[in-house]
């Protein structure tokens, strides 16, 4: 059984058309399972209105509490904590639990045992089904961390569902940024799809997103979204791609039918076909689906 | 005050309200102000406040490193350990950091019987003082490319912070952790979003976590003059005030690809950015 090949579309900066992009190929790659790990601002959904059949709850973090009745105010644990977590308030020693990172160091240095540490399970997975196919998604509770390990385990249990169904695509609409969620769901994925603007801002955040996917040996091909917004910029962004060998596999015109098909759930090639953005999607998708079945020794 | 700018969903134009705002105050209004780049993944506020470098401080951690010879596997670092980040497989002789792992708390060092462990600072990021109208007007956080520590560069930059005045913080886009670090610190909390779909549905979001951490709150509509009614009603419903709407248009897209502030010299612009000031500084929400 061949291995599922893992797309991750990714951005950099937000807001460039990642998701409706992912939901593009999504809808021209026959027999994917999907997954949405942006998993703060996740919205791939909202075009792919899955059913949901299950979900779970997965590990948000842990966070210090303070018991005040067995607390001597020796200060022992503000002088130590790291993460400048421990503050005293009207001569009471408490957790700021926005800065905490439940290193546990509080916990073991109290001469008291006045410390413990709590597990929080507000994070949630769903797994569902939409008309393209399985669809596992994650969702951060309200200020809750663990992004990157929430990411990691979308992706594996997206591994298993894809091995079960003989699946040949594992597309992943990825989180913005760079930080911790990003590296967990590059890590391991077969190629990078980078959406860009042609803005000084979008091109400054591609570098930095390139930089980071070089790292991790991943291979990676870039889209310029609404490239028509500035002919220039998208010139400049081509050039210096071509320089660092990193291949521009298309550009879709800025284009009011990509609102439009947002605010009807539909992807852009389900609502208008015809129209440019899809035409050059379909050219993207056929792209990257040449380059996976191209044979390794070419 | 310090005034967190957030949006749930990326680029609804969070930094062009930030450096807008910025712009506009140090420019024209008579109030001390700061901007702070907390967006420290993509620190992009540089492009449009053409500022000059003043200084720079590295932000680092300490990353335990263990002595092999001294270690007798006793285990306790390891299991003191809340990241999983040290490995130990004492037939082998083999105990290690995983550095990616790693938070640079300090509990191992602190439990280690035999002092068999040791530290190496590591940078994790950078700290950039700039000078813009005034000196030290403009400070950016940015996280080296391959740190996952995106929270205590960020709130090593709020520490850099003056007291008085307006601070504006450009927030990370989305309702995680490295948001918290940003808004949790804030007196006020604007909300950027667009009138779409994507744009309301991270809104929602974003208005939950700020009604949790408690905090003063209002939204600037940019990329308006699409007539969105969900989101209309939603703000309506929930009763959060509209500081200020920003049309769309194609000039204000292209000055933005370029670099440039468009309200320095768009009057309309100006006015909006004026008013979302106000509002929040004399008025309905305060
Ligand atoms: S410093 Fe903290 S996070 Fe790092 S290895 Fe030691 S216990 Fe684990
Ligand atoms: S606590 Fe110290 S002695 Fe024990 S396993 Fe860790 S490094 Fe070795």
């Amino acid at each position: 059984m061949e291995k599922p090949f893992e797309i991750v579309i990714l951005s950099g900066k937000g807001g460039t058309g990642k998701t409706s992009v992912a939901a593009s190929f999504a809808s021209m790659a026959e027999n994917a399972v999907l997954t949405d790990c942006d998993v703060d601002a996740a919205d791939l959904h909202l075009i792919l209105t899955p059913e949901i059949y299950r979900s779970e709850t997965f590990d948000s973090g842990a966070k210090a509490v303070i018991n005040t009745e067995k607390c001597t105010s020796c200060g022992l644990c503000m002088e130590l904590c790291r993460f400048k977590a421990i503050e005293l308030i009207n001569d009471v020693y408490i957790i700021d639990e926005y800065a905490c990172e439940g290193c546990g160091l509080c916990k073991e240095v109290c001469p008291e045992g006045a410390i413990d540490i709590t597990k929080y399970e507000h994070n949630n997975i769903y797994f569902s089904d939409c008309r393209f196919g399985p669809m596992i998604y994650g969702r951060l509770g309200i200020a809750e961390e663990n992004s990157g390990k929430l990411v990691a385990k979308i992706r594996k249990y997206a591994k298993e569902i894809a091995q079960k169904n003989n699946a040949a695509y594992i597309i992943t609409d990825g989180p913005p940024g760079i930080g911790c969620p990003v590296i967990s769901s590059v890590t391991g994925a077969d190629m990078v799809v980078a959406v860009t603007e042609p803005t000084l801002s979008g091109w400054h955040d591609l570098q930095r997103l390139i930089e980071l996917v070089d790292r991790f040996h991943t291979s990676v091909s870039v889209i310029i979204n609404k490239f028509d917004l500035n002919q220039y910029m998208t010139d400049m962004i081509e050039n210096n791609l071509k320089e660092k060998a990193i291949k521009v596999t298309g550009k879709i015109p800025y284009d009011e039918t990509m609102l439009h098909a947002q605010l009807e759930g539909k992807t852009i090639n389900e609502f208008d076909p015809q129209g440019l953005p899809s035409k050059e999607l379909s050219k993207i998708w056929n792209t990257i689906k040449s380059v996976i079945y191209e044979p390794k020794s070419i | 005050m310090k005034i967190a700018i957030t949006s749930g969903k990326g680029g609804t134009g969070k930094t062009t309200v930030s450096t807008g705002l910025f712009h506009i105050i140090t420019r024209y209004l008579k109030y001390n102000v700061q901007l702070l780049d907390c967006d420290v993944e993509e620190p992009d506020c540089h492009i449009f406040i053409k500022a000059s470098e003043n200084c720079r401080y590295p932000v680092t951690i300490a990353i335990p490193e263990i002595e092999t010879e001294k270690c007798t596997f006793c285990g306790k670092c390891k299991s003191v350990c809340a990241y999983n980040a040290i490995i130990m497989l004492p037939p082998a002789g083999y105990i290690e950091v995983v550095e990616d792992m790693c938070h640079g708390c300090g509990a191992c060092l602190y439990v280690c019987p035999e002092k068999a462990i040791r530290e190496n600072i590591k940078s994790v990021g950078k700290i950039t003082h700039y000078d813009y109208y005034v000196q030290d007007e403009f400070i950016e956080g940015r996280m080296d490319v391959g740190s996952a520590l995106q929270t205590r560069v960020i709130r090593e930059t709020i520490n850099h912070a003056g007291e008085d005045g307006i601070i504006l913080m450009d927030s990370p886009p989305g309702t995680s952790c490295p948001v918290i670090a940003t808004a949790s610190k804030a007196d006020y909390v604007i909300m950027v979003t667009e009138p779409t779909p994507f744009g309301l549905y991270d809104l929602k979001l974003m208005a939950d976590t700020v009604r949790q951490l408690g905090k003063k709150h209002g939204i600037v509509i940019n990329k308006a003059g699409f007539d969105y009614e969900p989101l209309y009603n939603f703000i309506n419903e929930n009763k959060i005030p509209i500081l200020g709407e920003i049309p769309f248009k194609r000039e204000y897209a292209e000055a933005y690809s370029k670099g440039m502030i468009p309200a320095d010299s768009d009057v309309e612009l100006r006015k909006i950015f004026m008013g979302i000031i106000n509002s929040i500084i004399n008025g309905k929400t305060l």
